[in-house]
């Protein structure tokens, strides 16, 4: 097993007839990804793309084995689907909706843990192990089989990154959108852990942001356990505090979650820090 | 989003726990006669309003009068008071401090108790302090409030008290999709009552659907800021020249460090978000251009947000709003090709890179 995702998991799709979902669900497909059934209620009997069965519930889909789900549903909607994949004990639930209610996800957090379920996002671009397996919004073209391990707050940041890692010649054994919400299911240190028991994984890249201490916890983690190399970019240097920076996670509060505090426990342990995105590559050497 | 005071009294008067009467006003004229010595508070979001002199004290119907009409429209550090609070002075024996608060590194809330109220928490030494994590499914319970009346030695008439307002501060943080919920101080009165002196009450805004009675009137934002967001755009209001638009609110605020890290300032921060609608891309120029930026920066790395879109977009806004300031544009990612082409027709220059985007804007924005 790669890291969360491989070549033979086999994921649903909540929410495959609405705009979003039917768009992604369809590039997914194109990457390789093993979709076996999209999740719409009141369309179920149908196909998705000619081939995909769609059926009304969560439920009706265990029957091809899912091992995970993408949950695109409006944000009123989407606890009742994380809680409907979690019931019927789906192992990985990606959400990729923007504007959860926070006391939502925390409900689904604590719930999934319960359960032994991993929760990624909300509000994140999704999980790509090139080759074998994406879930998400991705783009598929910036890709490249390799060593890097990349986890981010934010998105399109994550395609400008993992696009220079791979046009200079390396390329990434997963990339992980964590979400950009202040509650998400996964922190840095989770995501390291599981980079540094893959053996492909050679060279780890954290991309960052202002709000909370997501970065401190994981730079104080890399110092006692990690051994692989650590690089980093960190965004909202230049935010001002009291102000949401488009994600509802990157806001300095209090003076908690500046870019200078990041910035300084990754230096401190060892993890350098790119000053523009398009230096990580470098820094990767 | 940050409620005012007053409105932070209100949700808690409706969830039992004990606030001092009071009433608030947007003139003088409103003033009800006056009865009890009172304490007259500008509305306004910021800590240490006592000390930059936006609390005054009435004992007399003249007093009450002077406070409301000096506070009304002053500026305390640069906000300007349209509203105030009048209420009963309490007959303070003793102030604590308790809120619930999101502890984002746990993902759950957490208690913070302290006997040492009425001063910044920061400022209160750590062995005063009582904090208790709660899991969100499980819900407070009053062991919870047994502990923290223990930790704070309160004596057990005010524990009783202490710990019902616990069951009734938990319910409005969780039914309100509350950040926060602090009372500092809670005071305890010269008559053994627990009344919650000031209130500070922050809503998650991604919960509005379900709180249809706000009134959405952040406070903390400027008027252009509250129209973009009306309009469904990620927009701040900044303080340098360069107007910004970009994708992905990590590449814009990446988009805005980059600019600083070469001297240049940015006038804002917009997210067009994932689009691939050119009059989105025209009425964020609107907004951009509503900022008066001496030149504007488009950064654009194109996936499900198409560079030919986003092209198009900014050809029509430069002929919609006749735009005449220096514009750099980079486009990379789906698309590209098309979306340079039509920007080279109609003589926009663009880049393929963020870096050489960056260096151009900030040169072309230094002669403006």
């Amino acid at each position: 097993m790669s890291v969360y995702v491989d070549e033979n998991t086999k994921v649903i799709v909540q929410g495959i007839t609405g705009h979003q979902g039917s768009f992604h669900a369809g590039e997914m497909i194109k990457f390789g990804t093993k979709v076996v059934a999209g999740i719409s209620p009141g369309k179920g009997g149908t196909k998705f793309q000619d081939k995909v069965p769609i059926v009304n519930s969560v439920a009706d889909a265990m029957s091809f084995s899912p091992n995970a789900t993408m949950i695109s549903v409006a944000a009123p909607f989407v606890k009742d689907a994380a809680y409907e994949a979690i019931d019927a004990g789906i192992g990985i639930v990606y959400i990729l909706t923007e504007h959860v209610p926070f006391h939502d996800t925390m409900e689904i957090v604590h719930q999934a843990r319960r359960k032994g379920i991993t929760v990624m996002g909300p509000n994140g671009p999704g999980i790509t192990v090139p080759g074998k397996c994406k879930i998400g919004i991705m783009p598929n073209q910036i890709f490249r089989d390799g060593d890097v391990a990349v986890a981010s707050r934010s998105g399109t940041l994550t395609y400008e990154i993992v696009e220079a890692i791979t046009r200079s010649g390396m390329g990434e054994s997963a990339v992980i959108g964590l979400g950009g919400d202040p509650v998400v299911g996964l922190t840095f240190i989770d995501v390291l852990k599981k980079f540094n028991d893959d053996p492909k994984t050679k060279k780890i890249v954290l991309v960052g942001e202002i709000g909370g201490n997501n970065e401190e916890l994981a730079a104080a983690y890399i110092k006692a356990n990690i051994k692989k190399q650590v690089v980093a970019y960190i965004t909202g240097r230049s935010a001002p505090p009291g102000k949401r920076m488009g994600h509802a996670g990157a806001i300095i509060e209090k003076g908690v979650g500046t870019a200078e505090s990041k910035i300084k426990a990754f230096n401190e342990a060892g993890v350098k820090v790119a000053d523009y995105p398009v230096d990580v590559p470098k820094l990767l050497r | 989003m940050n409620l005012y005071e007053y409105m932070g009294k209100e949700i808690f008067r409706k969830n039992g726990i004990p606030v001092p009467d009071g009433y608030v006003i947007e003139s003088a004229s409103q003033l009800k006669p006056f009865k009890k010595p009172s304490v007259v508070k500008s509305q306004i979001l910021l800590g240490g309003r006592g000390k930059s002199g936006g609390i005054k004290f009435a004992k007399s119907d003249a007093d009450l009068k002077a406070a409301a009409s000096e506070l009304l429209g002053s500026k305390i550090r640069n906000l300007t008071v349209t509203k105030v609070l009048i209420e009963d002075m309490l007959n303070i024996k003793k102030e604590l401090y308790v809120s619930i608060a999101l502890s984002r590194s746990d993902r759950e809330p957490v208690l913070i108790a302290s006997n040492s109220g009425g001063v910044e928490i920061e400022s209160v030494p750590q062995n005063e302090i009582f904090t208790k994590k709660i899991d969100p499914l499980l819900g407070y319970s009053d062991f919870i409030g047994r502990e923290a009346s223990a930790f704070m030695k309160l004596d057990p008439e005010i524990g009783k008290q202490f710990r019902s307002l616990l069951v009734n501060l938990y319910n409005v943080f969780v039914n309100e999709d509350c950040e926060l919920v602090e009372i500092n101080p809670l005071v305890i009165t010269g008559e053994g009552n627990l009344i919650a002196a000031d209130a500070k009450v922050i809503m998650d805004s991604d919960s509005f659907f379900r709180h249809k009675d706000i009134v959405i009137t952040d406070p903390e934002k400027t008027p252009l800021e509250l129209e973009a967001q009306g309009k469904g755009y990620a927009f701040v209001e900044l303080d340098g020249k360069i107007g910004v638009i970009a994708n992905g609110a990590g590449l814009t605020m990446a988009t805005l460090d980059a600019l600083t890290l070469h001297n240049g300032k940015p006038r804002n921060f917009l997210d067009l978000g994932g689009t691939d609608n050119v009059d989105i891309v025209v009425e964020a120029f609107d907004l951009v251009l509503k900022a008066n930026p001496k030149a504007i920066l488009v950064n654009i790395f194109g996936g499900v947000t198409k560079c030919d879109t986003v092209a198009n977009g900014i050809v029509a806004a430069k002929n919609k709003f006749s735009i005449k300031k220096p514009m750099v544009v980079r486009l990379s990612g789906v698309h590209e090709e098309e979306g340079r082409q039509i920007l080279k027709d109609n003589g926009i220059e663009s880049y393929p890179t963020m870096m050489e985007a960056i260096e151009r804007v900030v040169k072309v924005s230094e002669v403006q």
